[in-house]
This record gives C-alpha cells, structure tokens and sequence, in this order.
C-alpha cells in the first residue's frame, strides 16, 4: 500500500536534487539570476516550512508569521547598525527573540479558536509592523539598509553567492528534517492529537495548550532564522517585511504546496515565486493571472499540489 | 477645545465610515460564515467608480448613485461567479481564494485606470463650512458623510430588525440549513446579502474618496481595521459593529491628534513625531488583542451557540 516510489516522493527527490544542483547549473549557464531567485525561494520556502508545522500539524492558523521574518531581519540589521558584526552574536539573537515573542503571543492568542486566533495573530504581527515603522533611529518606515553581511570569522563567506545559497538550503533541509522529527516524536503526535479532538487528549491527561505552545514557539523560531537570512540576502530590512500581505504570501505558500505535508510547503514556494516571477516577464499584470489562478486552485485542487500529486499516485 | 470638538466629529465620521465597512462584512461572515478578504477591494471599486463616473456624467450625484449600483452589481457577480462555490468550504481556503481576488482587482485597477491615483473633485455646495455651534465650522462634506453614514446605520437596523427579508437573514445567521428546509431560496438570500454588504462597502470607499487620493491598495489598510472592529464588537452582530466602529474611529483619530503633543511631553520632538503615528495605530490592535483575551467572542456577540 505504501510504496516509497510514488508520484509524490518521486517529485519530492527531484525538487532538492534540483535545489542541490542548482549552483552548478548557474555556473555553467553563466545564468546568476537564477541563483539569486533560487536564494529566495529558499528563504521563504523554510518560513513556509515553519508555518506549516503550526498550521498543518498543530492546526493553528496563523495570519502573522511575517512578524517573525521582520523580528529575526531587526535583530540582524539593529545589531549591524549597532557595530556587532559577528553572526555568532546576530543570529541567536534573532533566534532567541523570534522565540520570545512566539512565547508571548502565543500565551495569549491560545486563549482563543478558529476564526479569532486567525485575527489575535494578525493584530500582533501589525502591532510588530507599527513598532518597526516607529523605530527612528533605525530608519522607521524608510527601513534599515545592512553594510555587511554577517560575519562568521572566515567558517562561511556570506557575500559569496554560492556559499550563501548552500547556507541558505542547509538551513531549509535542516529546518524541513526538524520539523520531519517534530511531527513524527511522541510530542508531535500529541500536537497531531490535539488538531484533531482538543477535548480527548485533555481527558487522557495532555496539557493541550501547553504542548501548542511549544509548537507555536519552535514554529516562530524558524521563522526567525529565515528572517535572519532574508536580512543577509537583500542587505535590507523594512517594516513592509512585516506588513499583513507578506503573512498572507506565507499562507498561500502552505496551502497551494499542500497544508500539513512534509514538503508540501517548499514545492508550493517554489511554484508561487518562480510562477510569480514568469508571469512579470510576460506581463506586467502579473497577478491578473495569479489571482485568479490562487482561486482556481482552492476551488478544484483540494490539498494542494501535494494533495493532487497524492490522489494522482493513488490512482 | 475648539480642536477636540472638530477632532471628535472627525473620530466619529470616520468611525461611521468603517462602520459601513464592517457591517457589510460582518453579515457575510455572521450568515454565510463566509471571511471574505476581498471585502477591501470592492471598497477600493467602488471609490474607483465614483471618480470615473462623477468625472463622465459631470454630476456629483447621479455619478456617485451609478457607481453604488455597479459596485453592487460587481459584488452580485462576484457571489454568482466565483465565492458561492466556496462557502462551507474551511476558513483557510476561503482566505486564499479571495487574497487571490485582492491581487486581481489590484492588478485590474492598474490595468484599466494606471497606476498613479485619481481624485474626486467635490462640487461647490459641499465645500462650504458649516456652522455647527457658535464659532466652530466644520466641512460640509464631512457632516454629510456622518448624515448619510447614521441614516444608512437606521435604515440597515430598520432592514434587518423589521422587515421580513431582516427576518432570514437573522434566520440564517443562527441556522442555515434550517430556514433552507423551511422552504426559502438560500441561495438568492446569500447572493442579496453579499450584494448588499458589496455596496455598503462601494459606498464607504465613494465617500471617503473626496478626502483621500483614490489608489491601489487603499482597501488594504481600511479592510484589516473593519475586520478588527468585526473581531471587537462579535462576529455577526451590526450593534457590536455599530459601537466598535464608532470606538475604533475615534481612537484612531483622537490618537493620531494628540498623541505627538502628549508625547513631546516625554520625548524629543524628532522622536515623538515618529513613535506618534505608530503608536495610535498600534493603539487599535492593543485594543482588540486585550477584547480577545478577556472576552474571546468579541463585545457584543450575535448569538449563543
């Protein structure tokens, strides 16, 4: 029944053995473009990543998860601008307060259930928004220009392409590979357990809240790890890192990859940005085609392309 | 004393404003179940059609009626079309389907009218001052916009709460199937519903269209606060959305007044006039993030389930 060569897996292999070989391809073509659209789709494919743990796993539609990108960009760009350099310092900071703030928002919008934790997460991810564009001495709504990448003492050059890319997907496939043992441990089946019947496993003795808690922090973490290389690749960080539509990029990526599959989210990045990017070649109304195409999909391909790929493989 | 009156009424009209807003949004979520993002844009058309129409028919008036009536015939194509299929459907995909929508309208907008705004000129009779107690004048226009916006309010009140058709749409805000078995055509309701929660919203962006400049994404910002006042006054409910409306307007609007002069108090000048308009705009989702925690179901919720 469960034949590791289907459809699906097959099409999983192929997608990180393309991002593996992707470098050499640009090398070889000459073609660098490639490799910076690649660097990006990375990026927000382990944010996507990230917000699928919550809202696939744990069942918590989060509308904010942008917040993250913009507090783990700050903590790289602020400590920049501040003459702290080293990414040793940088990044588990970025970590450590993407962290605390899922802790603290997540406390809070637990309290609530479907549509309005939906909202709750939004209200904080625009307060974040609005504390970012209120931060003067750090550009306020203009954003934050980074002079130098950050500095790892010579272990990994960040301004070089290629080294950073691979930086970049070694964090996707080690963020991917966590969240595969996540769901898979005994503390991802009870999060599993809670998405479907809260009430049961409250009965047979879970904290349910507690244990969505810890998922909700872990999923924000991530996040901010992405944040962190998102500021590193564009040099920049601004509110509009931060702003509602960005949150809903991230939820577009999940949902058309497939919700609440491992890979699901990576294939639905890439699909997104590299059709989003097609499309501006072609046109400058881009979205003329993609909106429309975001309705059809929700509308005839249930479970996303990883759904479809599912059902496809099934026969 | 002077200002405070004159920025209260300002709280108050643009309160009533977001009020037309989140009354059309909140009946589409309370009796479909429906969250419709794109909510935002047909505010965005509806100001888009005023200023095209009022520039063609050279009538204040008769332009923005036509472009109340094609918001509303816009909105009743978009149910008919594309958003019927979805209802019942989860949240989730309800969520990306219409964000698909915003991304059309955005882009269709910058298709058909470009990409740099458009403005609606008032006519004279609405530019005079008015004198509303001895020595404080206030625009007309703005006055209208409470009038028209409070007599709206009454008559939705009047709709919902005495008429026979306010009679199912309350029917299936608490049980949709049941009123569908009692014989009555579901699915007209939901199409008049949506249509006209479509032009309560083509009407907020009309009227607001005079003080801003008409653009893309103007929806955007205004949809995330209606939702918030959604969220505040209970899903569902025009009275909570009445009094949150009105709330959320005036805090806004009081914060954005004062807020720098209270804090140069504290802070350096520079300082104060950057935090300032950050601040009251983070003061609204302080604001329904505290109503969240203590009170989940919002103020004044619809119904108990």
């Amino acid at each position: 029944m469960k034949s590791p060569l289907n459809a699906r897996n097959l099409i999983v292999a192929l997608v990180a053995l393309g991002l593996l070989l992707l470098p050499a391809y640009s090398a070889v073509t000459g073609n660098i473009f490639i490799l910076t659209l690649f660097t990006r789709i990375v990026i927000f494919a382990l944010a996507a990543a990230s917000l699928n743990l919550i809202m696939g796993y744990g069942g918590m539609m989060s509308f904010g998860h942008a917040a993250y990108l913009g507090i783990g960009g700050y903590a790289v760009g602020i400590l920049a601008y501040e003459g702290v350099g080293s990414g040793f310092i940088q990044w588990p900071v970025a970590l450590i307060v993407s962290a605390l703030y899922a802790l603290v928002i997540g406390a809070l919008s637990l309290r609530t259930r479907g549509v309005y934790f939906i909202m709750i997460t939004l209200a904080f991810a625009q307060m974040a928004y609005y504390i970012a564009s209120g931060l003067s001495r750090y550009g306020g709504d203009d954003g934050l220009t980074i002079y130098k990448r950050s500095d790892f003492g010579g272990i990994i050059d960040l301004s070089n392409r290629v080294q950073f890319y691979y930086l970049c997907l070694a964090c996707l496939f080690g963020g991917v590979y966590l969240i595969w043992r996540i769901v898979n441990s005994r503390f991802g089946m009870v999060v599993q357990g809670v998405r479907s019947n809260e009430q049961r496993m409250q009965a047979i003795g879970f904290h349910a809240n507690r244990y969505k808690l810890v998922c909700f922090v872990i999923s924000g973490t991530i996040c901010g790890l992405a944040g962190a290389l998102l500021a590193n690749n564009t040099d920049f960080i601004s509110p509009a890192t931060m702003y509602w539509t960005r949150s809903g990029d991230l939820m577009v990526m999940v949902i058309l990859g497939g919700m609440g599959s491992l890979f699901g989210p990576v294939i639905g990045t890439i699909v997104f940005l590299v059709l989003e990017e097609v499309l501006s070649q072609f046109t400058e109304y881009w979205a003329l085609i993609m909106g429309p195409l975001l309705l059809l999909i929700v509308l005839f391909a249930r479970g996303g392309i990883m759904g479809v790929l599912g059902r496809f493989s099934r026969g | 004393m002077l200002v405070l009156i004159e920025q209260s009424l300002n709280g108050l009209q643009f309160g009533l404003l977001l009020f037309l807003l989140a009354a059309g949004l909140t009946l589409v979520f309370g009796i479909m179940d429906f969250v419709n993002l794109a909510h935002g844009s047909l505010y965005m058309m509806g100001a888009y059609f005023a200023a095209t129409f009022v520039a063609w028919t050279n009538s204040f008036v008769l332009g923005i009626l036509m472009a109340l009536g094609a918001t509303l015939l816009l909105g009743i194509a978009l149910e008919f079309i594309a958003l019927r299929h979805l209802y019942g459907r989860d949240h989730l995909d309800q969520v990306l389907a219409t964000f698909g929508l915003i991304l059309f309208f955005n882009d269709a907008v910058r298709l058909i009218w470009g990409p740099a705004g458009l403005s609606l000129p008032l006519p004279a009779w609405l530019t005079v001052p008015v004198q509303i107690v001895p020595g404080v004048f206030y625009p007309a226009y703005r006055l209208s916009i409470i009038v028209v916006a409070l007599a709206v309010a009454a008559m939705l009140y009047f709709v919902v709460m005495r008429t026979r058709i306010g009679m199912l749409i309350r029917a299936g805000a608490s049980n949709r199937e049941m009123i569908g078995a009692l014989g009555i055509n579901i699915k007209l309701l939901f199409t008049l519903v949506f249509g006209l929660g479509a032009a309560l919203a083509g009407l907020a962006g009309l009227m607001q269209a005079p003080i801003l400049t008409v653009q893309i994404g103007m929806g955007e910002n205004i949809l995330i606060l209606a939702f918030v006042i959604i969220v505040i006054g209970g899903i569902g409910s025009i009275r909570g959305a009445f009094m949150a409306a009105i709330f959320v307007g005036m805090i806004d609007t009081l914060g954005r007044a004062f807020l720098p002069d209270l804090l140069r108090t504290v802070l350096s000048s520079a300082a104060a006039s950057t935090a300032a308009p950050a601040l009251s705009s983070m003061l609204i989702y302080l604001l329904m993030a505290i109503v969240l925690v203590v009170r989940p179901e919002g103020l004044f919720p619809a119904s108990k389930r």
